[in-house]
């Protein structure tokens, strides 16, 4: 558990379009620990997708491009690692799955030509080895008739089991780490919660760390043991779920949370944070949430606070202040 | 032990055929409900087996010449009468359908190859490979098909296999532009990103991906420019830049023939029937596999 898999340095990633250079991330630290689900939650266009992207060295290039900051991976700086090398590890280290189950998958190939194509990428099997280990894994992801599954095309599947079969092929080499984009996102809620469950058991029966990303804190309350909540690019807050979930130290983790709605509260409306997220680069100086914050200050305006904290991190004045107060009385 | 292993292979393996054979079985089922596209596939059909079995049907050689009976109208003995030799024009025809079809099948493989290459190479790397190609298909496609074929007969000299070299050049950037547009949008595909997540090369992304994805599309493309091939060599026949006498080539035989078309119109009439036939066969297949092969119009 304590063994960093995965840490990610300074990560700045930009687009740069014909308005000029637009950072989509911008200095990112965080680390994924052997065996760990790690969160990272944000709305649209905090810079989630574009992180892991970064990761998985695929950013479409151009206009898409690592600035800053390293991203080790077993101690390798893999942010500029050649593409052969990324090839390696793609798959056999680590694996992705995306967003959308219904355009993941070939429509022109069976499950089972695609699943042993991925198989075949990292091992040298045989036919009958490829078609027996295609079998337990989509065993593994929890989907019946696995042997009459092979032969069927991906339209023949709901979206449930095409995720599940997406899941199948990303662990087919046995990641250390599996980058999950959104990956519940797309399917109808119950469906969503047996995704979700499948890869809590995936990572309880093989060690895989998993990094979640979503703008669902549900999906993060119910599966992720850290959380990281991102904003305009940046890290805002960082801890173990039930420290974030209890004790929210920033006032935008502060606002997600109370925009939940409630099963058993009243039936008001639900608690919006106003306004948008910002450009990235739109804001030159002082806090990016400040714009948007209740508890906004004046210095907030003026100086970007700094991520502090050791196992439960915030960018927040705020915190800092109470939490300096705390200590002096 | 071996048998038991044995059992969990090969199930899917004829899994595999016969998912295959069901691909197969229901573009079929809308092939099928296409009467036009079958009335195509019965003319081409018929006139390959001519082509093939030409030595068998046919009653006299391509260049049997009897002065005497020259120009004769059709009758049981030359069943579409004879031309300014004497030689039977039904035999003619016959082995003028493996010129044809030689043609048509050889130049449009030749295209199919060259445009498939250029097209991946320009719509999947892109950049500056993507800029030269492209702009070289705009120069191919500014001219008139057979205003270019003529150029590069004149260039290469004048003879059946020039013209059939000359007509796949002039058809490249019709299957270029057209894997190219294909490649560009399954380039994006997320099956693409995910396969290079689990560590997919190019190559093999281009092989089991992309390729795949643009088959249907051009398949369609070739048929309908099968025809157009067949034509365009014709007119090259006809204009003395393909197929040299005695050859029986059919645009050849038309303007052999053509100052004979009061007198004797059938000498023009067989070997143009037979090339509207053909064409017209081509385009209905084309036509057909469009829409069978048509994701859109599948439900």
């Amino acid at each position: 558990m304590d063994e960093t898999l995965l840490k990610v340095e300074g990560l700045q990633t930009s687009f740069f379009t014909d308005d000029g250079e637009v950072p989509a991330v911008d200095g990112i630290d965080f680390s994924v620990h052997e065996g760990e689900i790690l969160g990272i939650v944000g709305e649209s266009g905090c810079g989630k997708s574009v992180t892991s992207l970064s990761i998985m060295g695929l950013l479409p290039s151009p206009p898409g491009k690592i600035v800053g900051g390293h991203i080790y991976y077993k101690g390798e700086d893999i942010s500029r690692a050649k593409e052969s090398r990324m090839r390696k590890l793609r798959g056999n280290d680590i694996a992705m799955i995306f967003q959308e189950p219904m355009t993941s998958l070939n429509p022109v190939f069976t499950i089972g030509e695609q699943l042993m194509e991925a198989i075949r990428l990292h091992n040298h099997l045989s036919k009958k080895e490829q078609v027996e280990r295609s079998i337990e894994l989509l065993k593994l992801v929890g989907l019946p008739r696995a042997k009459e599954l092979l032969a069927e095309y991906p339209h023949e599947l709901s979206g449930g089991m095409r995720q599940r079969v997406m899941i199948a092929m990303a662990m087919s080499c046995n990641p250390k780490v599996l980058i999950a984009d959104e990956p519940t996102t797309a399917l109808d809620v119950t469906i969503q919660a047996q995704i979700l469950d499948l890869m809590v058991k995936l990572n309880k029966e093989t060690h895989t760390a998993i990094i979640m990303i979503t703008h669902d804190l549900g999906v993060v309350a119910q599966m992720c043991h850290r959380v990281v909540v991102m904003y305009a690019g940046k890290i805002v807050e960082e801890g173990p779920v039930k420290e974030i979930f209890s004790h929210p130290n920033h006032p935008y983790t502060e606002g997600l949370i109370k925009s939940i709605p409630d099963l058993h509260g009243k039936k008001d409306n639900l608690y919006t944070i106003k306004g948008s997220v910002p450009r990235p680069g739109s804001i030159a100086k002082g806090c990016l949430f400040a714009p948007r914050c209740e508890f906004v200050m004046d210095k907030c305006r003026v100086n970007a606070p700094e991520l502090s904290g050791s196992v439960h991190k915030s960018r927040c004045f705020l915190h800092q202040e109470q939490g300096r107060k705390e200590v002096h009385t | 032990m071996s048998q038991t292993s044995q059992a969990t292979a090969d199930p899917t393996v004829i899994e595999d055929k016969s998912s295959f054979i069901i691909a197969i079985s229901e573009f079929w089922k809308s092939y099928r409900k296409n009467k036009p596209a079958i009335v195509g596939t019965i003319i081409v059909l018929f006139f390959i087996l001519l082509a093939i079995f030409a030595n068998f049907i046919a009653p006299q050689g391509i260049n049997d010449q009897n002065i005497a009976n020259r120009l004769q109208p059709p009758s049981p003995a030359h069943w579409f009468g004879t031309d300014d030799f004497g030689r039977d024009i039904f035999s003619r025809i016959l082995f003028g359908a493996r010129l044809s079809l030689r043609v048509g099948f050889l130049s449009v493989i030749g295209s199919i190859i060259v445009g498939t290459l250029l097209g991946v190479l320009a719509g999947y790397f892109g950049k500056a490979l993507d800029v030269v190609i492209s702009r070289v298909f705009d120069i191919l496609l500014a001219f008139p098909s057979i205003l270019l074929s003529i150029a590069i007969v004149a260039i290469l000299g004048p003879s059946l296999n020039n013209a059939l070299v000359a007509i796949a050049i002039v058809n490249v950037p019709v299957f270029g532009r057209l894997v190219r547009s294909r490649v560009l949008t399954v380039k994006e595909e997320e099956y693409v990103m995910a396969a290079r997540s689990i560590g997919m090369g190019d190559m093999r992304i281009i092989f089991h991906h992309v390729l795949p994805n643009s088959i249907a599309p051009i398949i369609v493309q070739g048929t309908l420019n099968i025809a157009t091939a067949i034509l365009d060599a014709a007119g090259l026949g006809f204009l003395g830049m393909g197929a040299q006498a005695p050859l029986p080539e059919w645009g050849k035989m038309l303007s052999d023939s053509r100052e004979y078309i009061q007198n004797a119109p059938w000498t023009v009439l067989f070997p143009g029937l037979a090339i509207v036939l053909v064409v017209v066969g081509f385009n209905l297949i084309g036509d057909g596999l469009r829409d069978a092969l048509d994701p859109r119009m599948k439900n």
